[in-house]
């Protein structure tokens, strides 16, 4: 039979529609439910009581509350890629073909074989962790943390790369209403009446707050058809945006909020849409009314299936017309409680007990139900769901729900995300906001401590008009709608005492007891934050939203202290769990960050090249030929035709500024440690850059084009910081210097033509009128040119690889034709384009410095560079890169290394020992930057930094590569391996 | 966070990336050509100070801020580092001439 505990004789709720069915399931077991339903709903509608497993022991669970506070109804929701762990059942809305599966069991739910921790609690108390596995410690890898491990966690990942959609987006706002209940609706209402810019933000997929779960009556109707009525009246306002499905998860600095909207989580599928957003809320007040939770009373037994809050089992009743059992009995220790009764009663729900801690007289009678007065419930019974409660005068009564109510704690949570600290309210017996809350940040209603219905509309209708009038909307606002204030009355009652072995859950999801607590106390534990952690209690995915405030209350009565005394925990950002895919939004896989292509990209990827990324740049690594089939032959391919011919590389990728102004040349004297003002006009030179402290931060050549424009190059990796760094020794260091900035990094293609022929082949793309001769543009000359017949460029005389070589530089629309008609000038040359990896072989072979070198620890003087630092000017880093120790005598120097077996590869990161130490760190003498297969000799060849390397040319040390734990002999050289005497440069 | 930018108003500060206390303005002077061993030492320290030495104040806090992703001014941001309310912002650069800085 379906449905079994859907109340049939009702039939009044708007929030479910009967008229349209769903199928779902469960654990394989298909079920009905209603349009309107939660999973939890549903759920409990066909008398599924037992959804889950408890976190340590394994304890058979069931559905505990009708929100987002849920700490027991944890569930997979759907299956393969899309599979989500940890859904709350209570705010997952059905739709029709919804899968679910309960997890933390192993074996069946019902025949769980995890639940052996049950009998082994004795052992699995506060804090057993630490305790247990402290010992031995070699069986931390092989046993405990695999264990741990094993048994961590509720849900499971699938594991698989989540197929869906999410998304990110601005949002701005005079008033952000957080929270849609009574006083968060009639705020919105005088808001936008008076003619703010409203968002009105509900975690729920229908707006009402307690409205739709409790039968009071507002402006005359029933209170949903008042919600019904608001919202239709919002809708129709062009300044209000109405968002439910909306968490609003932190409060951030500056009014700035962050919500999370699901958008397609209540389909079957998601259509290509976004599944969910992650909003950026900025606005100018917010009011927080979030409502408040209920909280449970701790009593032995209490976390069967069957145990819930009442006001959940009122929601269940009013909201959905389901009833979580057919004989149901109250626990409660205030006047709202009691309302539970009253609403079942009413939809005909037999009430088999109203159990109030409380000595005063009955608050009703309901027929054939015990009212027993100033008495508590000691114990249950019932292994998979509840059967019999036991009472402290002895009755044991049968009933297969225990609606609890331990009062209501405002939903403070948003006010302390700056650290504002609530106050503990004496008339409430909760915590309220207090301390410093965000700036304009409001509370109303029952988050703000108004728990009845009349004083929380008034409060949001209030703060919203005062709001509205300060910002100057004078639009016309309507009377607050009235209503009843219901009566609050509670006591100061948390937990029964109990001297039996039974156990009281405070936290049911984490499955800390009452005793946990104070075992924790007597440890030493006083601080609440230190028994958090230590009993790990409120650390769940719920955070404690119905656990904190009972754990102090044990707490205190532990400590013979009130509960303010204990103090209270506070409260961070996400007010519930948002889902990883949710912060990371579009930025997945290759939409991590933009891809940059260089200006031949589409030419390179014609030739099949294979690319590296560059940070975010794709270059071509290597671009192979038919026919080969390893890296290294067509990086050896492309060395070799370079070094015999000519070979052209994109080199655009590197940073590009252009400094102009009066004062260019004394500002590049400052920039660079070395001389700049003295360079002539259609001159380049190599600069070397240091940053304050005297570390080596970047190099490159700078072009003087004009008396008062150069071109500096900067690495790929440095072209945006050194940037920044120019800019700001321009506007905060040295303002009274005529010089501007501006990056043109993407605006010129830039390619090296480098080899023997590397002129034979400019001379056919150059335009007759300039003179590129060896005496008309000597090495290191630059100039503007055109080429291909009247297209502007620019020609630099300057060689990365050690060839007589050129860059060229063309604005970037003409890049993929600038390279193709370098190559079709080069096809009488053999020519070749090569990519980042031969690039590198070249510039190793040369001995020049690159990353590897300019790592952030090197010195001028480590680079073999210290003569460079001009000590006749002022310069970044010229002062501290005097200091004792960066320019001692022994200091690591820049050289090349041989394998002393020519055979042998070496390896980048081998550090050097003195032949015959052994190789630790206090024998460390250096270590190697680079390494490369050098096909012009044949072998491989490496630089790197070793003590005092100028001095030991010849000299014979160990290798050691701690990766493979071997060793190899290299022999010290020179780390300029090709024409070290720079002759190939100037022909 | 939203930084004021003084010429184009209230932005995100995504946009801007973050240097650390405007003490960074204040470059001690270079100890200039044939100095003295003395005068070496005494810029050095002078040096030392302004790189490494910070108050890491619990309060008003003067920060240098680089709009980035916009005009590229670096800015002068005033901030309670308990807080984070901003209290001024300023063009770094109308800061360094009414300070007196030059090359």
């Amino acid at each position: 039979m379906s449905q079994v505990n859907r109340l049939n004789s009702a039939s009044k709720s708007t929030s479910i529609n009967r008229e349209k069915m769903f199928s779902f399931k469960f654990n394989g077991q298909t079920f009905q439910g209603y349009e309107g339903d939660t999973l939890a709903s549903a759920l409990l509608a066909n008398g599924q009581i037992l959804v889950g497993r408890s976190f340590k022991y394994h304890r058979p669970r069931g559905i505990f509350t009708a929100g987002s506070e849920e700490p027991n109804a944890l569930i997979h929701l759907r299956t393969g890629a899309h599979q989500e762990p940890n859904a709350r059942a209570t705010v997952a809305e059905l739709f029709n073909g919804l899968v679910a599966t309960s997890q933390n069991h192993r074996g069946p739910l019902k025949y769980d074989l995890m639940a052996i921790n049950d009998l082994m609690s004795p052992f699995l108390s506060a804090g057993f962790y630490y305790k247990t596995f402290m010992w031995p410690k070699v069986l931390w890898e092989k046993l405990y943390e695999p264990v741990i491990r094993h048994a961590a966690g509720l849900g499971e990942l699938s594991k698989l790369d989540d197929p869906d959609i999410y998304d990110k987006g601005f949002l701005h706002c005079d008033i952000l209403i957080i929270g849609a209940g009574p006083s968060g609706l009639s705020a919105a209402l005088a808001a936008g009446q008076a003619g703010s810019r409203v968002i009105l933000a509900d975690e729920d997929f229908q707006m009402g707050g307690r409205l739709n779960s409790e039968t009071y009556e507002v402006a005359g109707m029933a209170g949903s058809e008042w919600v019904s009525n608001t919202i239709d009246a919002l809708a129709a306002m062009d300044n209000v945006r109405l968002m439910k499905r909306t968490t609003v998860i932190g409060a951030f600095d500056h009014g700035i909020y962050s919500a999370v909207e699901r958008k397609t989580d209540h389909l079957l599928q998601s259509d290509g849409k976004p599944r969910q957003v992650l909003w950026k809320i900025y606005s100018k007040h917010a009011i927080l009314s979030a409502g408040s939770t209920e909280r449970p009373i701790a009593f032995p037994n209490n976390d069967r299936p069957g145990v819930m809050l009442a006001a959940a089992v009122r929601s269940y009743a009013n909201r959905w017309e389901v009833t979580p059992g057919q004989a149901v009995s109250i626990f409660t220790n205030n006047d709202d409680g009691w309302r539970t009764a009253t609403d079942l009663a009413a939809k005909g729900v037999k009430i088999a007990a109203v159990v109030d801690s409380r000595s005063i007289a009955p608050l009703a009678e309901f027929p054939g139900a015990h009212i027993e007065m100033g008495t508590e419930v000691v114990n249950t019974s019932g292994r998979h769901g509840l059967q019999t409660i036991t009472l402290s005068n002895g009755k044991i009564i049968d009933t297969d729900c225990l609606a609890v109510s331990g009062g209501w704690n405002p939903n403070v949570h948003l006010s302390c995300h700056h650290r504002g600290i609530p106050q503990w309210n004496k008339e409430l017996l909760a915590f309220v906001p207090g301390g410093e809350l965000p700036p304009e940040m409001y509370v109303s209603g029952a988050a703000n401590g108004d728990l009845s219905l009349a004083s929380a509309i008034k409060s949001g209708h209030d703060i919203a008009n005062k709001l509205s009038k300060a910002l100057g909307h004078k639009g016309r606002v309507k009377a607050c709608a009235k209503a009843e204030n219901e009566s609050t009355a509670n006591s100061d009652f948390w937990f029964v005492k109990t001297d039996t072995k039974n156990r009281s859950w405070v936290d049911l999801q984490n499955d800390v007891t009452t005793k946990d607590i104070v075992l924790a106390q007597q440890e030493g534990f006083n601080s609440v934050e230190h028994v958090k952690r230590y009993t790990t209690l409120g650390m769940a995915t719920d955070q404690g939203k119905t656990s904190n405030l009972p754990a102090m209350a044990v707490m205190a009565d532990n400590a013979g202290k009130t509960i303010p005394e204990i103090g209270t925990t506070i409260f961070r950002p996400p007010y519930t769990p948002v889902s990883m895919s949710t912060f990371a939004g579009r930025s997945r896989g290759k939409d991590f960050r933009p891809t940059r292509l260089t200006p031949s990209h589409q030419y390179a990827e014609k030739q099949g090249a294979v690319f590296v990324e560059v940070g975010a740049w794709m270059r071509s690594q290597w671009l192979p030929k038919t026919g080969e089939t390893h890296w290294r032959e067509s990086v050896d391919r492309e060395v070799t035709q370079t070094r015999n011919s000519v070979g052209m590389c994109d080199v655009s990728t590197l940073g590009k500024i252009d400094i102009q102004g009066k004062d260019a040349g004394e500002f590049l004297n400052r920039i660079y440690c070395n001389t700049f003002a003295t360079l002539k006009v259609g001159m380049v030179r190599y600069g070397l850059m240091l940053r304050e402290d005297g570390i080596a931060m970047d190099d490159g050549t700078t072009a003087r084009l004009t008396e008062t424009q150069f071109v500096m190059t900067t690495t790929t990796a440095n072209a945006v910081s050194v940037f920044r760094h120019m800019e700001f020794c321009r506007q905060c260091l040295w303002p009274d210097l005529d010089v501007h900035l501006i990056s043109a990094t993407e605006q010129y293609a830039q390619y090296s033509v480098a080899g023997p022929n590397a002129r034979k082949l400019l001379e056919k793309v150059v335009d007759k009128e300039f003179d590129i001769s060896n005496e008309g543009f000597p090495f290191m000359a630059c100039g503007e040119i055109s080429v291909c017949g009247g297209t502007p460029a620019r020609l630099f005389r300057i060689s990365f690889s050690g060839e007589l070589a050129y860059e060229i530089a063309v604005p970037t629309r003409y890049g993929v034709s600038m390279m193709e008609a370098l190559m079709e000038a080069g096809s009488e040359f053999d020519s070749v384009v090569y990519g980042t990896e031969a690039l590198g072989v070249m510039r190793i072979e040369k001995g020049h410095a690159a990353g590897n070198e300019l790592n952030g620890q090197t010195t001028a003087h480590n680079l073999g560079m210290g003569r460079m630092v001009s000590k006749k000017k002022d310069s970044i880093g010229n002062m501290l890169s005097e200091r004792p120790n960066m320019v001692k005598d022994d200091a690591n120097r820049l050289v090349g290394f041989f394998p002393v077996d020519k055979s042998n590869n070496l390896n980048a990161g081998m550090h050097f020992m003195t032949t015959g130490k052994e190789a630790n760190t206090a024998n460390d003498e250096g270590w190697m930057t680079s390494v490369a297969f050098s096909p012009s000799l044949g072998h491989s060849i490496g630089i790197g930094y070793i003590k005092n390397g100028h001095e030991r040319t010849g000299e014979t040390v160990t290798a050691f590569n701690g990766l493979q734990d071997n060793t190899m002999e290299v022999e010290i050289v020179s780390a300029h391996f090709i024409d070290p005497k720079g002759e190939r440069l100037r022909v | 966070m939203i930084i004021n930018h003084p010429l184009l108003g209230p932005r995100d500060a995504a946009e801007f990336v973050y240097l650390g206390d405007a003490s960074l303005m204040n470059r001690p002077e270079w100890k200039g050509e044939d100095a003295s061993e003395e005068q070496t030492e005494k810029t050095l320290d002078a040096y030392h100070d302004y790189l490494y030495i910070r108050e890491n104040k619990a309060g008003e806090h003067k920060e240098l801020w680089y709009h980035e992703q916009g005009d590229r001014s670096w800015l002068v941001v005033t901030r309670h580092t308990i807080s984070h309310e901003i209290t001024k912002v300023e063009l770094a650069r109308d800061v360094a001439v009414a300070n007196g800085n030059k090359s």
